[in-house]
């Protein structure tokens, strides 16, 4: 019998270096590989997470490897995919981030500020929330599940 | 994780660029760039190879834009995954880079005038 509505959670502490975003990478991949994803949203939904943690681990931690966030994802049948990248501290309200146009990014010659442009046009819905001295960044796609 | 091999075939720098371009492996593919701009006018990136690129591997072929125009340097690159030209298409980098299929098609580019 296959069910119209299910949720599955899981959760993944995630330490802040660099050399993690390839483990994050690889465990996104796997959960919604195994709930049928196609592949091009696959790396499109890779690709938000790996964006959120780079700015996390970067601008938030710097790099500090004695410093860890935490990512929950839930699978929605019927909806969708959401991430919540649960972090200490104030955080950064990505919801009023001002875009950088394509042609300042060139102009000046920065090799970031790019990512937060990807996230948006990937996902349905950002959310940011902060509570008890936590900073929760939410981010939502509806995508069909197998 | 990312492996960058250089090559010259005639007066084409060949860059091809395997695995996965993110926020730690970057800064190899920059280096690359920048190594072939100093000794060539034509460079080709061939990412037949290329898994996976995020916003940091995206910026580095953005921060060459402007150099190319000044130094008249023509950059191709060729052989993306649909995965992976997909997100170049996200950001509309598909209209302001050079970008074709195949290696032979980046070489008649890169020799255009």
């Amino acid at each position: 019998m296959r069910l119209n509505h299910w949720r599955m959670k899981y959760n993944y502490r995630i330490q802040c270096t660099k050399d993690q975003l390839k483990s994050i990478r690889a465990f996104v991949t796997r959960v919604l590989r195994e709930h049928g994803v196609n592949d091009l949203v696959i790396n499109e939904l890779v690709l938000a997470v790996d964006e959120m943690c780079a700015n996390l681990i970067i601008h938030s931690h710097q790099c500090n490897p004695n410093e860890f966030f935490d990512l929950h994802m839930r699978l929605d049948k019927g909806k969708g995919v959401t991430f919540e990248f649960i972090d200490k501290g104030e955080g950064f309200n990505i919801t009023q981030y001002q875009e950088p146009t394509l042609e300042q990014v060139i102009k000046e010659k920065k090799k970031g500020g790019i990512g937060l442009i990807l996230v948006r046009r990937i996902m349905d819905s950002i959310q940011f929330e902060q509570k008890n001295n936590k900073t929760i960044y939410r981010l939502f796609k509806k995508v069909d599940l197998g | 994780m990312i492996e960058i091999n250089t090559r010259i075939e005639d007066d084409i720098t060949v860059i091809t660029v395997a695995g996965e371009v993110d926020a730690s492996s970057s800064i190899e593919l920059d280096q690359a760039i920048a190594d072939a701009i100093e000794t060539s006018q034509k460079i080709i990136v061939d990412c037949a190879q290329l898994q996976y690129i995020s916003s940091a591997g995206l910026g580095v072929f953005m921060s060459y834009i402007q150099e190319f125009e000044a130094r008249e340097v023509k950059m191709v690159i060729c052989g993306l995954q649909e995965k992976v030209f997909n997100v170049f298409q996200i950001l509309g980098l598909d209209q302001l880079l050079n970008i074709c299929d195949s290696l032979d098609e980046a070489k008649s580019l890169a020799n255009e005038v």
